[in-house]
């Protein structure tokens, strides 16, 4: 039982990330209808801003260190902890929190610059062609950040008060057993708090009615003198920060290096597919159910009954659901089923 | 056009201009043969590819896996039958042939974006699958090698036990230097030779017809699942040659061949020459493989005497900009290119060649009669295909 607990809880905060990066996937595809292989790179990028506003924050000076007496010695210290002291040092701590500032309006602005830039002009090119393009610009945008912060991981500490786990067990009353670091517990509940928040802001503004109705029949709407495809750039923007917001808080988590999308990238769009092309609540499902499924095929148990299936589980359910039930778990039917 | 002469004449062509290369690309500065090898190598790997992908329509996103194991299976037939590169190549290609079999057999039931995805899939199973289960048929990150202590029956039975690390042989001719190129140039003519008479068969009209209108073709009661099986296990076996060949020319195999990033390069080698042309994937693959050498070994020093005629500030603004794009960052210069040309000219370097002929001829008439010759007609041409690989279909039963 508290193995089986312990497994679930791993799976979460994976498949927190899936879901965000599938959501978004899957936005771009109901919207826009372009197959987006650049959205792995948008989740490293958020990763970055991270990497990024902590660098800002500890922009340093070189103070002598007066506990050395013997020589003159030089340390750096950060202008904020001498400007604020304390105050500055707890700001720097909670460097990943509040990059979040910083990656809303970037990830914005990229974002909707690249849909008027480029996507724009692959709406009614081939699937192959929006693959290939968006697979080009991935790597375009991946060697910028190479180029600026080298090609090794970099460590983003989450801040002090959340660094130690939590005790999982005692709270759910199955004994002191089972912990579970904060930080991936945050992250779980931040995931779910942004799906929330995507689907609200969908569901119950007259912006996001329009949209959804934009998807369903883009024409009619049009028709009524709206302009949807005003209304898709911005929808684009979203998902592009769902995205990096989502790469982001995984920082602590997963320390970010330039290559880190493309591997959530190939994964999300598995999950894309298990849940249902253009199926936003497929999404979402399938990548939490992903992410659970990838945690239970690691547990030795299993390993040492199919060797290798945690490596596979995710591909293997892929192959299994495409060519049972083409449209994924939670598809319209007859959309995209051949 | 398509008279059994032309095709003649540019078979002819091409095998002159791929035997030749150690002449014409030496004012490159790219004639040994460690390079002309890789450009003969991955020449075959992309025409393999465009079978697929140029003349089908199926963009698969996992090639690298039939190359991966195409590797794989040419370093065991040297560690266990002989050092001789025939054995390692047959073998080689009826394995990823197989493989191709299975994997083809069941991507090819969905088309588009699910088939793309299917393939990447199964790429990446195999890739993951080699770096961890499978180590003791991979030898995991290190890559498989070859070592003194290896069986080699046949080579034994022949000649004896033998101490050392032999080298790679072609019935005692060694693999190495200019040989080496030579073997890979005779392969490439061959399947450059076969891709052409694909290409002219009733198959290869069939392949066609597939890319431009599956459904209708279907509706013409055709049964066109396992003519895209054909070109998908041809592609594989292609790749599978590929990949021996690299193991022939260093027996050595790793993982990483069969990563995906792998896959995007032969995807951007056939589309940078031109999807569906014949020649155009090698062109692509030799531009690809050339800039790549080239562009990496660049660095700050050669870039500064490449633009020292500038101003001292505008000199090193330009280095900064360009040293992003050089050494590297190759990558980038890659990723550029793929967008650049996926936006301009989707039809690659064939296509612009096509459109620079024409612009040519068509002044030429202009300036003859005028107004017309300059536009080629473009009739209902999904249709015209179609019916006439019914016809085809027909002629073959």
């Amino acid at each position: 039982m508290e193995a089986v607990l312990l497994q679930l809880l791993n799976g979460v905060d994976k498949g927190g990330a899936y879901a965000l990066i599938a959501l978004g996937l899957t936005l771009i595809f109901g919207t826009l209808g372009v197959v987006n292989f650049a959205h792995g790179a948008f989740f490293m990028l958020g990763a970055f801003c991270a990497v990024t506003m902590h660098k800002l924050l500890t922009i340093s000076k070189q103070v002598k260190d007066e506990s050395v007496t013997f020589f003159d010695s030089y340390k750096e210290i950060p202008y904020l902890e001498l400007w604020l002291g304390d105050t500055g040092a707890r700001i720097i701590d909670y460097a990943v929190p509040i990059a979040i500032l910083l990656a809303i309006p970037m990830m914005l602005v990229l974002g909707i610059a690249l849909e008027r830039g480029l996507i724009r002009h692959f709406y009614r090119r081939t699937h192959a062609d929006q693959i290939l393009v968006t697979f080009g610009l991935a790597i375009v945008l991946q060697e910028v950040v190479k180029a600026y912060f080298g090609a090794n991981p970099i460590p983003m500490p989450a801040p002090e008060a959340f660094s130690g786990s939590a005790a999982v067990g005692e709270w759910l009353g199955l004994g002191g057993g089972i912990y579970y670091p904060w930080w991936r517990l945050i992250y779980f509940l931040f995931s779910l708090a942004l799906i929330a928040a995507v689907f609200a802001f969908l569901q119950y503004t007259t912006f996001g009615m329009v949209v959804r109705a934009g998807m369903r029949d883009r024409e009619t709407v049009g028709l009524f003198g709206i302009n949807i495809e005003r209304r898709f750039t911005i929808v684009f923007g979203i998902a592009v920060v769902v995205a990096g917001l989502a790469g982001l808080m995984y920082t602590p988590v997963l320390p970010p290096d330039y290559h880190m999308g493309m591997e959530f990238l190939v994964l999300s769009f598995v999950v894309v597919v298990v849940g249902g092309m253009g199926s936003l609540v497929g999404a979402v499902v399938a990548g939490f159910l992903l992410g659970i499924l990838q945690s239970f095929a690691s547990m030795n148990e299993i390993k040492d009954l199919i060797p290798g299936i945690d490596q596979i589980i995710i591909y293997l359910v892929a192959v299994i659901i495409l060519l049972v039930r083409p449209r994924g778990l939670m598809g319209r039917q007859g959309l995209m089923e051949t | 056009m398509t008279s059994a002469r032309s095709d003649l004449l540019l078979l002819a062509a091409f095998a002159a201009a791929v035997l030749a290369m150690p002449l014409w690309m030496a004012p490159f500065g790219a004639a040994y043969p460690d390079l002309l090898q890789r450009f003969a190598i991955y020449g075959i790997f992309a025409i393999g590819f465009n079978i697929l992908f140029g003349f089908t329509g199926y963009l698969s996103f996992g090639h690298a896996a039939f190359l991966g194991v195409g590797s794989y299976t040419a370093v065991w037939s040297f560690k266990l039958l002989t050092m001789n590169v025939l054995p390692a190549v047959l073998l080689a290609m009826v394995v990823s042939g197989l493989f191709a079999l299975a994997i083809g057999y069941v991507s090819l039931r969905r088309s588009g974006i699910y088939f793309a995805i299917l393939t990447l899939a199964f790429a990446q199973m195999c890739y993951n699958l080699a770096y961890s289960v499978l180590t003791p048929l991979t030898n995991g990150e290190t890559g498989l090698q070859i070592t003194r202590t290896d069986p080699r029956i046949i080579d034994t039975w022949v000649s004896g036990p033998s101490s050392m690390i032999p080298s790679t042989t072609l019935f005692g001719i060694p693999m190495s230097g200019y040989t080496g190129f030579y073997f890979c140039a005779v392969l490439l003519v061959a399947a450059f030779y076969l891709s052409l008479r694909i290409a002219r068969s009733p198959f290869g009209a069939m392949l066609r017809a597939i890319k431009s209108n599956q459904n209708r073709l279907n509706f013409t009661g055709v049964h066109s699942r396992p003519y895209a099986l054909a070109a998908f296990v041809i592609s594989g076996v292609y790749a599978g040659l590929a990949g021996a060949l690299l193991a022939c020319t260093d027996p050595l195999a790793g993982a990483e061949r069969m990563q995906w990033t792998a896959s995007g390069e032969v995807v951007l080698m056939t589309i940078l020459g031109g999807a569906g042309s014949l020649v155009g994937p090698f062109v692509g693959a030799v531009v690809i493989k050339y800039f790549e050498n080239i562009f990496s070994s660049f660095n700050a020093g050669t870039l500064h005497s490449v633009f020292g005629f500038l101003p001292d500030g505008l000199e090193n603004a330009v280095v900064t900009v360009a040293g992003l794009f050089v050494g590297d960052g190759w990558h980038l210069t890659l990723g550029a290119l793929f967008m650049l040309l996926v936006i301009f000219m989707p039809g690659g370097i064939a296509e612009g060649a096509r459109r620079g002929a024409r612009a040519l001829r068509g002044r030429r008439a202009a300036r003859r009669s005028g107004a017309h010759g300059a536009h080629a007609t473009h009739g209902p041409r999904a249709h015209g295909v179609a019916s006439s690989a019914h016809a085809a279909a027909q002629r073959a039963e």
